[in-house]
């Protein structure tokens, strides 16, 4: 018996309004007029798909020792990196252990749920697997996607003890079905007739999986507290719940009104939002889209009631929120248009790999020391302690600081140093438990920042080196939102 | 503590460029200005120097790395020149190296020069950090600047001692309007204009709190001492200069990664300054010093100078500063040249145009902005930032 353990969600700070769009490019293309109605999540500069999968995973471990994690999965259809593997960032950034399995899921906006079955499949008694969905994707300017494109990611946990939501079956579907593309090369997709795609795709296909679950193991679509369509199309959504004998009443919100299209992100952040508002008993399925369609159900355990404690998941992340309202500001932080950012923002130092090869564990899961005789905690990483009436050297262990909390002890806002959101705003954080950083803060405003206020630590994305193909992870101050 | 250096060395000859942005000048020309009117000053020639030290820090946009460039622009042939960087405090640096050869022994008379071209960047502040902290900069540094470093301080003093942003900003700058008014009296300045308190106030904000007249410029220039042994000195000259004390203080990083420093003051500040009382033997440096010139980089550098240095007990600079303690006509004037506010901050220049200013003081040659028999000035320099630093403080009088 295998199912998900645990889950989490991530929904990036900023939200735009989607009229804002409307209003700058719907000269062009009034017909976007009925895509133009609320808003969606927008990753920050200092955001991807890598690192709100590891936001949505913290979000997921809670307590968990992620050294039991056993494998790590991440779907996305946006994914930073074509080689170097995006998973092991991931997994590298939530402190796996080095026998971890990773794999990256891509190619199709039914990649989480493939994800999601290739982790229920690696599941038995004896492990534990993650599985991330996690969406960044860029809509081209004046583009149908531009307004219904939302950012996202979820995380799974998945294993065999302890079940939150036990794993029952699965039916997929594979059509080649050529509703969008896009080659390596292009930053953005090609689509055909909206309208074709609407009743030969969503409408025939994610049909077909749902109906071949039900035959399959011989259910009734009444049997389903909650059915996850994962279609961003609204007209198409309500046709296929008629198709198929769904009630509005099952049907889970697929959240374009606030979050928007999230893609491969999206079959599983809806299932956590129900998994949110589920009670013990409950049978939800999942049906994802794309080249095809897989469908999935669980049966929620009584497990559920105390799982639905201490994690923010969709639900508390829709809480918090922040307007873009500058929609040149999006275009920046999409590398939408060229910004002249200045003689000092284009001075690049080279990146070392080898560097990184020696350091990048303790880089990128922020693992810094702690003296076994004095007890201090420090990053980087000392040899000789820090601690002036400590002092001792070669006494120390590995101290993980990315899941500890602190506060802030002095602060600014540079208007000096290169941001793309100035002011670049940082400052000294000590920690709970002893130790300290200087830190660059994220997801706030200068006016907002506080000696003193709480901070936690944020997975981004700190800077591109792009003449050698490399983005820099590194981990931010985040204040906690009251 | 070891004995130190109190009267051992002299100075014999000074000199200092004009600041400012020197469009027109290479590191070369300033080179040889400083190097002609020091020289000049100390009535010797070239041969009879027998060492230098000379000090750059961002050799990439300025002289290029080593030593090379003063004795290739000065045509010293054969003299043994060593190039010294350590942050903001290099030109005290270097100082520091020509004072230890003579005090020695190993030299009669030595060369600390300084040297800094810092605007062909394109842009204004300072040169970009890039990899200036080693090539984990990118990595893991926060994305700082010098004017974000020294503002964390003042977050930190202002929530400590319960000032409010207004209360705060109007200490600082009344710290930057002396400093203006002092730059006017000052020929040699790149900034010669009064500022007053309120616009200094209302100036576009560079790093919150601190505003553009909370910082300091950015400019070209060089300075040069030549020292010798202080039994040697009235040889060359009648008024020389003594050096009382010459110390160097270094953060073991204690600072950014353990939390008992508050972030309200400069811990190598008060180590060099305390080091500095002792071996030049003051016990009271606020009724003994006559005057100072420190590190101004931003005001609330100097805010937190003056209490790390024991003039201002710990809390109270801001009630000196607003009483005039620190004006060129109160107890101890501070900046009597306009500073790093003025003259910018040539990295490697900025300590010996300091020495510049307390030797022209103590030999009474300060003209406009003279101050009534000074006996004892004080030079200070902090390189890096408040959580990570070099501080160097000197101290010199002008009787043995």
């Amino acid at each position: 018996m295998v199912g998900i353990t645990s889950f989490g969600a991530y929904v990036p700070w900023y939200r735009m309004d989607r009229k804002l769009i409307f209003e700058q490019l719907g000269w062009f293309n009034p017909a976007n007029a009925a895509n133009a109605r609320g808003e969606k999540a927008v990753a920050n500069y200092d955001e991807d798909a890598i690192t709100m999968a590891v936001a949505a995973a913290i979000d997921c471990l809670q307590q968990v020792d992620r050294q039991g994690i056993d494998g790590l999965y991440l779907a996305s259809t946006s994914l930073p990196f074509a080689e170097r593997q995006n998973a092991v960032i991931v997994s590298a950034g939530l402190d796996c252990k080095a026998g971890v399995r990773t794999a990256d899921f891509s190619g199709s906006t039914r990649a989480g749920t493939t994800a999601l079955l290739a982790a229920l499949d690696a599941t038995n008694d004896n492990n534990t697997m993650m599985v991330c969905a996690s969406e960044n994707r860029l809509g081209k300017p004046g583009s149908a996607q531009e307004l219904t494109y939302g950012d996202g990611a979820a995380a799974l946990l998945i294993g065999s003890e302890n079940l939150i939501a036990e794993f029952k079956g699965s039916y997929s579907v594979s059509h080649d079905f050529i509703d969008f593309r896009r080659i390596p090369t292009e930053r953005f997709i090609h689509g055909w007739e909206e309208r074709w795609i609407r009743d030969e795709g969503y409408s025939k296909i994610i049909p077909e999986a749902v109906n071949g679950l039900i035959k399959k193991y011989d259910l009734n679509v009444t049997d389903f507290a909650k059915i996850i369509i994962s279609c961003p199309v609204s007209g198409a959504l309500k046709g296929i719940a008629k198709r198929i004998g769904a009630t509005p009443e099952q049907l889970q919100d697929n959240m374009i009104a606030n979050v928007g299209d999230t893609g491969a992100a999206m079959p599983l952040m809806m299932l956590v939002a129900a998994l949110e508002d589920s009670k013990p008993g409950d049978k939800i399925m999942v049906a994802s889209y794309g080249s095809g369609s897989e469908a999935l159900y669980f049966e929620v355990t009584a497990n559920i009631e105390t799982a639905k404690n201490g994690r923010k998941g969709i639900k508390g992340h829709l809480t918090e929120r922040n307007d873009i309202n500058v929609y040149g500001k999006y275009l920046v932080y999409r590398n939408l248009i060229p910004l002249e950012i200045g003689i000092r923002g284009e001075e690049i130092a080279p990146t070392a790999m080898s560097t990184l090869g020696r350091e990048g564990k303790d880089i990128t899961a922020l693992i810094g020391s702690k003296c076994k005789a004095c007890g201090t905690p420090q990053y980087p990483k000392q040899r000789v302690c820090v601690n002036p009436d400590c002092g001792a050297t070669d006494d120390m262990e590995e101290y993980r600081f990315s899941d500890k909390n602190g506060t802030l002890m002095a602060f600014t806002g540079d208007n000096l140093a290169f941001s793309w959101d100035p002011p670049q705003i940082y400052g000294l954080v000590d920690f709970e438990e002893g130790g300290r950083i200087l830190l660059d803060l994220t997801d706030c405003t200068l006016d907002s920042v506080k000696v003193g206020m709480p901070i936690k630590m944020s997975f981004r994305k700190k800077y591109a080196d792009p003449d050698r193909g490399y983005y820099g992870y590194f981990w931010k101050a985040l204040p906690v939102k009251e | 503590m070891a004995k130190g250096i109190k009267n051992e060395v002299a100075i014999i000859g000074m000199g200092c460029t004009k600041f400012g942005e020197l469009w027109d000048k290479s590191a070369s020309d300033l080179i040889i200005e400083a190097f002609q009117e020091a020289i000049e000053d100390a009535g010797i020639e070239k041969k009879d120097i027998d060492a230098a030290w000379f000090a750059t820090c961002f050799d990439e946009v300025n002289v290029g790395k080593s030593a090379l460039a003063l004795p290739k622009t000065l045509k010293l042939p054969f003299l043994p020149v060593t190039r010294v960087e350590n942050f903001c405090a290099s030109g005290t640096e270097s100082f520091r190296g020509a004072c230890y050869a003579v005090a020695s022994g190993a030299c009669d008379i030595a060369l600390a020069f300084g040297a800094e071209k810092l605007k062909d960047t394109g842009y204004g502040g300072l040169p970009d950090f890039g990899n200036l902290l080693g090539s984990q900069n990118r990595a893991i540094f926060a994305n700082l600047t010098a004017p974000g470093g020294f503002a964390m301080m003042a977050t930190a003093y202002f929530d400590k001692y319960g000032l409010s942003a207004d209360e705060g900003k109007r200490a600082m700058a009344h710290i930057s309007s002396k400093s203006h008014h002092n730059g006017t009296l000052s020929p040699k300045a790149h900034l010669r204009v009064e500022v007053p308190i309120e616009r200094i106030m209302k100036a576009p904000i560079i790093a919150w709190p601190l505003g553009l007249f909370d910082c300091c410029g950015v400019s070209d220039g060089a300075a040069c001492a030549i020292v010798c042994r202080a039994s040697d000195a009235k040889k060359y000259r009648k008024d020389p200069i003594y050096v009382k004390a010459l110390q160097i203080a270094t953060t073991s990083g204690e600072e950014m990664a353990h939390q008992k420093w508050d972030g309200t003051w400069v811990m190598p500040t008060y180590e060099a300054g305390r080091r500095s009382f002792e071996e030049a033997g003051i016990t009271n440096p606020r009724e003994e010093i006559s005057m100072m010139e420190v590190h101004d980089c931003f005001s609330i550098t100097e805010l937190a100078v003056y209490e790390d240095l024991q003039i201002s007990p710990r809390g109270k600079a801001v009630e000196d500063i607003e009483a005039g303690f620190f004006d060129l006509d109160g107890k101890i004037p501070c900046q009597t040249d306009g500073g790093l506010k003025c003259f910018g901050h040539p990295i490697g220049a900025s300590g010996l145009r300091m020495i510049y200013e307390e030797y022209k003081q103590l030999q009474g040659k300060a003209d406009k902005r003279q101050i009534e028999n000074p006996r004892l000035g004080l030079t200070h320099n902090l390189g890096g930032f408040p959580c990570m630093s070099v501080v160097s403080v000197a101290i010199f009088g002008n009787e043995l």
